[in-house]
């Protein structure tokens, strides 16, 4: 077991990157500036090999968030009570400064369908979630953080606002917030609303984390512009802005850089992370 | 209300229709908007399946790989978050495409794709020292049962899958039409598969069903070569106890 990571209870303000197997010998030789890795749970639940043994190494010299895209909060039915168990051995293993899931769901009926799908946001899917993070929270024995998705489209039948729904959660489980700003900017570009207004209703108090990724750019069937949550590419400057906006409201916190499809070397994923880095100065000063 | 049965049974099925009561956010049909969830998916599986078969992607090529992948993927979404177990029965689903019948070994080669998955993941574990078999005596060798990395794996098939392999992906010799039998040992990360000589197959399946060293080795036959044989599984920390 990899003692040292007692050493590191939360996630500094300090620029993470989502960490690939391929950027190994980099980091350890040179990670400026970045002060902590999250990793996607499920690529480590294999029974040993490379990912465990990359883990056991990094994680005695870095915090380690461990960010679950797996386990289908927002589904209808039970929680997989398997794969709980593999979250709660994986958490126990390691012992990551955080853990982080999503508001969405992935799994019906048995299939796992590998997309983070959307859920309308009412008084059902409410009790629905926050009984789920209740368990989570339980078995895991941690707070967890929970992330707002990329929207592409809305729900009829959904009778609050993602903002409002997220702070009942929050009020109702005690759960903190993973704020994905590019998540933001997508949904708000996607579905027509200011994405400063969507930060100032968001409840930032709870913020644990900020994700900031790359997406692409599509359009619907009227031809307006829907950007695709793709993180295949740099963030773009709107998006950088945002981040100064809620920065600036929110006061310096751990911010990731995600970059999950066509990965770039080394370098390209420290430079952006040095633009994170710069973000969080501009905050301090 | 949209269900989620509702939501996913359209995700699949792109003949199906779009959802309603899903909306652009001003009341008009989500239409392309719920396309990005369809396309998400189906992609996100497709590449799970590219990255996990890079043989078949190689032998067939990469678009008729797709074709097929996602008739497989509309068929078998996974039942498992753990993605690198998707795609166990892809084999066998290769074995049922008609389009394919001409390519017959196409599924035991996608067999060791799988393999070499299972292996990258599994369990990590210790190959005893050489010299503590060297030190048995011949008695006590002969009635030793062998415990095994869980790494290693055996697949044993008609055809010549190791060459086909080899020959795909790593430009190794053209294969010939005999048979084989493919051993994937894993060192320390990196699995390889190995193919092995004529009766090592016999041995190594009598021996990872417990059959003591003696007998397993009498399985082999009059070809079997048994210094080769120990010497890849030493050399390869394939052999984790004794057992006598």
């Amino acid at each position: 077991m990899p003692d040292a990571s007692h050493a590191f209870p939360h996630l500094p303000a300090l620029p993470g990157v989502g960490y690939k197997a391929q950027h190994f010998s980099d980091i350890l030789n040179d990670p400026a500036p970045v002060g902590w890795l999250e990793i996607h749970a499920e690529n480590y639940m294999g029974n040993g090999g490379r990912p465990l043994a990359q883990m056991r190494v990094l994680s005695e010299r870095f915090p380690i968030s461990v960010h679950g895209v797996g386990l289908s909060i927002g589904g209808e039915g039970r929680l997989d009570p398997d794969h709980l168990a593999r979250l709660k051995h994986l958490c126990d293993w390691l012992n990551p400064a955080s853990f982080s899931e999503h508001l969405a769901w992935s799994t019906h009926d048995s299939h796992f369908l590998n997309d983070l799908l959307p859920l309308p946001y009412t008084n059902d899917t409410l009790t629905r979630v926050a009984d789920h993070i209740d368990e989570v929270q339980d078995v895991l024995g941690r707070r967890m953080l929970l992330e707002n998705p990329s929207s592409y489209l809305a729900f009829a039948e959904s009778t609050w606002s993602e903002t409002d729904f997220l702070a009942e959660i929050v009020r109702r489980t005690g759960c903190g917030l993973l704020l994905d700003v590019n998540n933001v900017f997508v949904s708000a570009t996607n579905l027509d609303y200011s994405p400063q207004g969507y930060i100032d209703a968001y409840p930032l108090e709870a913020v644990g984390e900020i994700h900031l990724g790359g997406h692409d750019e599509d359009e619907d069937d009227h031809g307006a512009l829907l950007l695709i949550d793709s993180h295949g590419r740099e963030v773009v400057d709107p998006v950088w802005a945002l981040l100064d906006y809620t920065l600036a409201k929110s006061g310096p916190k751990p911010v990731l850089v995600e970059w999950d499809t066509d990965v770039p070397d080394w370098p390209v994923l420290a430079e952006e992370a040095r633009r994170a880095e710069n973000a969080l100065a501009r905050v301090l000063v | 209300m949209i269900s989620q049965s509702v939501f996913r049974a359209s995700l699949l099925n792109p003949s199906a229709p779009i959802p309603e009561g899903l909306t652009d956010g001003h009341d008009r049909p989500a239409g392309r908007r719920y396309g990005v969830y369809r396309n998400n998916v189906t992609v996100s599986l497709r590449e799970a399946l590219v990255a996990g078969f890079p043989s078949i992607v190689s032998l067939i090529g990469r678009e008729n790989f797709d074709h097929v992948a996602r008739a497989y993927l509309r068929q078998s979404p996974p039942v498992s978050p753990l993605m690198m177990h998707y795609g166990a029965d892809f084999p066998a689903f290769l074995a049922t495409v008609e389009q394919l019948a001409p390519l017959p070994y196409l599924s035991d080669v996608a067999r060791i794709d799988v393999a070499m998955r299972q292996s990258y993941h599994a369990a990590d574990s210790f190959g005893i020292d050489p010299a503590s078999l060297q030190a048995l005596d011949e008695d006590t060798l002969l009635n030793t049962r062998f415990g095994f990395a869980p790494s290693m794996i055996l697949l044993r098939s008609a055809r010549p899958i190791g060459s086909i392999w080899h020959y795909t992906l790593r430009g190794g010799e053209k294969p010939t039409g005999n048979p084989e039998d493919v051993l994937i040992l894993r060192a320390e990360f990196d699995p390889e598969p190995f193919i092995l000589g004529p009766g090592a197959g016999d041995v190594v399946e009598a021996l990872q069903g417990g059959m003591p060293f003696g007998p397993a080795i009498e399985t082999g036959g009059p070809g079997f070569d048994l210094g080769a044989l120990l010497g890849l599984l030493l050399s390869h920390s394939a052999i984790t106890n004794l057992n006598n």
